[in-house]
């Protein structure tokens, strides 16, 4: 967990207090003029009330331009953003024809496939023109083509598990899944650091859904035993069955969840696990098969395994591993298998070259040079960072480091002062986390050399350097004193 | 003897107090006695009430339950129904396929205009494939927002005729993206009985207060309408929504959306329409159903619209005005938490529209080509065509139904079967989720598109007619 310093603490509130005075003083100011002049709902209640976009109007849009920056390039290890402007305070940007172009620290692009790829693109296009964009179907009406069969075996190997079911998009499949699984009775614990899809999913089953505190497996286990002892609330009747659910790397934190304790303790209290890899699948593990294989947790003590293929093998869609009888199951059962419009067949092309290349099954090594740069990459980044004084979180071998801010005006400064020298980071704040624990998170991928990690550390010190925000300098004193005292 | 201890004891309590007087009122012993009383009463009620003492459970019960506790298995026994096997295409999804080596009729895909393996589609996407590859790589606001999909929301604006739109990366989900960040809890929402799961899912998770209508039927609307305003006098706060589906995915029906926009005026709620079967393919130039009602699109509050169906693409868009889209930006959890479209999808929906622009003729061919369908079908021995004729989802169901949603659907099953089989047309029966609420017969659907030909059609009736003979016959 992450503990914060005092004295940020103070500042950080101070600063959330001022900004939270001022928006309220000029939706004062709004609420009168707005009296005077005549409005024209007519009877009609607003659409949005005021209470639930006041943190968009008064926090969100001072800052707006550091979010949803277009690009007009593949997202690659370089990218070219499109340069903005606004006219009225940032309320409104209007895109300009000019780009710049910049070291891009922000896009899922783990194991570099997403640009054109010698390999996969070729494939891609050939199944474009056999099958055409889109099959207009869902799976179970003429939208299964040979290719989804195929991608449903390949990924069932691949991650070790004996069948598996591929759907269009990763947030359905959790939000579909789900409520498929389990219902009314039952009893659903979730990491209290879940990802929305997950929540949405847990809430929209209808099952009772309880948290535990991140990454605790002492903690799940209290849990679990005051909820089997007690049963289901009023009526105290034994729960018809209990899922827990838990994420492969958690994308605001780069940590690892520890399954193998998370798995003993499901195990002995007969629960069955969910295991979400969305950002762990291809980008852990030696050979890449995910957080099962880092940690040697054996997958079939893991009931229902998914994943997506947005991050690590640079497509779209997501997918669901278990056994056979379960994937009949949801084949059967699952809405979003039987009335969404099947995956894009290029999609699943690609996805199908992807994990080849991953396997080493086109005849290159390219796959197992991935593995390892990415790897090399997030290592020497992670402890380049931390040598440097930031504050940075996340397990070793992730590829994924926040960097903490705090103070809501660093969040800008460092967007923008970093765009500025040609690196492009990807800040989250409020509500993506907690109020107090702004970051700026960096994804390494297997595309970024020697030379970029080097200057996108540059520019990352320099600015840090600029914005204050190297919490933990004391390393690099005591060397220095070190050193100084052994001169002497 | 009484009266003289009685004597004795009012002196004994007097005595004390014999010459007090307090404000002019003269005490007497009683007033001690009755201080007293109260003085106990006060402290009696003061107690705790007497409760059993709570003994919480020692670790060894809990052990115990733990031990005896046995969980159902995560799914139901595998039964013979939930082992199809779908049919597997090795070519385009067009108005023809390829199924296990042999050409197929292809009923089964909603391509309405056509445009699977359209020429031009085809080109953009390879140009765009080059360009940026497959994925977009992260989701809306962190570098995934790649100018081709800003292009594609204007191109879709202007072909409506909105201030600007909105897309998302997949069909289902936009629609259940879309409700709960409108409609919070306490907000009243009216919607069609036959609405689709997306629909249904949308409503559930946005813990409003939902009341249905019976399918179609605008007096049951009106019903409804005028009981919620009776009853929620307090309408400052509350937001009130109507939601209904252009063409409905479970029985083809198109709903009248002048009535529905009358009511909505007259008692001031808002429309949220879903139009993924009748965009591109209803009103003159496929705009949709505002368009072929002669409503100002102005009037809907809120369009969504899958991309899957007529556009050949995937995905699916909403539109409204600039407050409704700009909200979304933020609080629409499908937007906000998931990856963005591949940009070649994007570019291939710019280009769908800007076909569908140039040659409305696909709009006349599509509907000649249903006119002609309902033709061939008047006669099918056991179905009936309950859609609308003007929708492109041509929907049948069984004249005497079986009893029950499962033996409907195992016999129309066998009707599909036996059509793929014999005469080689693919058709799709309604098959239901067992998370689905909606309570419509089962049936068959048939998607015509604008590329069929006349000898599709009639080999399509042709088939139907004979295998619901066979069947039925057997089944009888």
């Amino acid at each position: 967990m992450i503990t914060i310093p005092y004295l940020t603490a103070l500042t950080t509130l101070f600063s959330y207090g001022l900004l939270f005075a001022f928006g309220q003083i000029r939706d004062l100011f709004r609420k009168l003029f707005d009296w005077s002049s005549s409005k024209n709902l007519q009877g009609y209640a607003p659409i949005c009330l005021g209470l639930e976009d006041f943190y968009i109007r008064r926090l969100y849009l001072r800052i707006q331009d550091c979010f949803g920056r277009p690009i007009a390039s593949p997202p690659d290890a370089w990218i070219d953003v499109v340069e903005r402007y606004s006219n009225d305070n940032n309320k409104t940007l209007l895109r300009t024809a000019k780009t710049s172009k910049c070291l891009n620290l922000g896009s899922y692009n783990y194991l570099g496939f997403a640009a054109a790829d010698e390999y996969c693109t070729p494939r891609v296009i050939e199944a474009l023109r056999r099958f055409s964009p889109s099959t207009c179907g869902a799976r179970v009406d003429g939208g299964t083509t040979v290719l989804h069969t195929e991608l449903e075996e390949l990924v069932a190997k691949f991650v070790g598990k004996p069948a598996a079911v591929v759907l269009g998009m990763g947030y359905v499949t959790n939000s579909a899944i789900i409520p498929a699984l389990i219902g009314k009775g039952g009893l659903i614990i979730s990491d209290s650091l879940n990802h929305n899809s997950i929540i949405n999913g847990a809430r929209g089953s209808g099952a009772t859904v309880r948290v535990f505190q991140h990454n605790m497996p002492s903690h799940l286990e209290e849990v679990l035993r005051e909820q089997i002892a007690e049963g289901q609330p009023r009526t105290h009747r034994p729960w018809k069955k209990i899922i827990v659910l838990v994420e492969g790397i958690y994308s605001m934190e780069g940590e690892l969840c520890k399954l193998p304790e998370i798995t003993a303790v499901c195990k002995k209290y007969k629960a069955y696990t969910y295991l979400d890899e969305a950002h762990s699948i291809g980008a852990i593990g030696k050979t890449g098969r995910g957080v099962c294989e880092q940690l040697g947790v054996d997958t079939a003590d893991v009931d229902i395994m998914m994943g997506t293929f947005t991050k690590s093998f640079g497509s779209c869609g997501g997918y669901i591993a278990g056994s056979k009888e379960l994937i009949q199951y949801l084949k059967y059962s699952c809405p979003a298998h039987l009335y969404a419009t099947s995956m894009s067949p290029p999609a699943v092309q690609q996805v199908i070259s992807a994990v080849k290349v991953v396997l080493g099954e086109d005849g290159s090594n390219r796959g197992a040079q991935k593995l390892a740069r990415i790897r090399e990459n997030s290592n020497f980044f992670r402890s380049e960072l931390q040598k440097m004084g930031f504050e940075v979180l996340g397990d070793n071998d992730s590829p994924i480091m926040p960097i903490m801010l705090y103070n809501p005006a660093k969040i800008p400064a460092f967007s923008r002062e970093c765009l500025r020298q040609n690196v492009a980071v990807v800040m989250a704040a409020f509500p993506a986390t907690p109020l107090l624990l702004a970051r700026a998170r960096i994804c390494i991928s297997a595309s970024h050399t020697r030379e970029d990690l080097v200057k996108g550390l540059e520019v990352i010190s320099r600015v840090g350097d600029l914005i204050g925000i190297k919490y933990f300098p004391v390393e690099h004193q005591k060397h220095q004193d070190a050193g100084r005292k052994k001169l002497e | 003897m009484t009266n003289s201890t009685l004597d004795w004891l009012e002196l004994a309590f007097d005595a004390p107090l014999a010459r007090a007087v307090v404000f002019g009122v003269h005490i007497g012993g009683h007033l001690v006695v009755e201080v007293l009383l109260v003085a106990v009463i006060i402290f009696l009620l003061f107690q705790k009430s007497y409760k059993p003492p709570k003994r919480p459970l020692t670790e060894k019960e809990i052990d115990e339950l733990c031990e005896e506790w046995v969980p159902e298995s995560l799914h139901p026994p595998i039964t013979e129904k939930m082992q199809y096997e779908t049919p597997i295409l090795e070519s385009a999804a067009g108005p023809h396929t390829v199924i296990d080596g042999k050409e197929v009729v292809n009923f089964a895909s909603a391509n309405y205009l056509g445009l699977v393996g359209h020429d031009k589609l085809i080109e953009s996407c390879t140009t765009a494939l080059e360009k940026y590859g497959v994925g977009s790589c992260g989701p809306r606001s962190f570098y995934g927002t790649i100018d081709a999909h800003l292009d594609c929301e204007t191109r879709i604006a202007k072909f409506l005729g909105t201030p600007d739109s909105i897309l998302y990366s997949y069909g289902i989900s936009t629609i259940f993206s879309v409700i709960p960040a409108f409609c919070k809890k306490g907000d009243v929402v009216i919607a069609d009985k036959g609405v689709h799961w997306g629909i249904q899912n949308g409503l559930y998770l946005s813990r409003s207060s939902v009341f249905y209508f019976e399918h179609n039927d605008m007096q049951s609307l009106q019903n409804i309408l005028e009981k919620v305003t009776r009853e929620n006098k307090r309408a400052k706060k509350l937001r009130r929504y109507i939601v209904v589906e252009a063409v409905y995915q479970n029985s083809g029906q198109i709903a009248p959306l002048d009535v529905i926009i009358r009511l909505k005026e007259k008692y001031r709620f808002r429309v949220v329409l879903d139009e993924s079967n009748s965009f591109g393919v209803l009103g003159s130039s496929g705009r949709g159903l505002s368009e072929h009602f002669g409503v100002p699109i102005e009037k809907i509050d809120i369009i969504t619209a899958a991309m899957g169906h007529a556009l050949a693409t995937d995905g699916g868009f909403c539109t409204g005005s600039v407050r409704v889209v700009d909200h979304q930006r933020l609080s629409s959890s499908g937007y906000v938490f998931s990856a963005a479209l591949p940009p070649y999808l994007a570019s291939s929906a710019i280009t769908a529209i800007d076909v569908l622009e140039e040659h409305p003729s696909l709009l006349t061919k599509l509907q000649e080509n249903v006119a002609l369908l309902w033709k061939g079908l008047s006669d099918v021995p056991g179905l009936s065509v309950i859609s609308n004729p003007l929708s492109p989802i041509v929907f049948l169901k069984l004249k005497k139904p079986a009893g029950s949603f499962e033996k409907d659907l195992r016999l129309l099953e066998d009707i599909v079967n036996h059509v793929l089989k014999e005469d080689c047309v693919l058709l799709a029966s309604s098959k239901r989720s067992t998370l689905d609420k909606c309570s419509l017969p089962a049936g068959i659907r048939m998607f015509v598109s604008a590329g069929h030909s006349d000898s599709d059609l009639l080999k399509a009736s042709e088939a139907l007619k004979r295998a619901a003979t066979y069947v039925l016959l057997n089944h009888n």
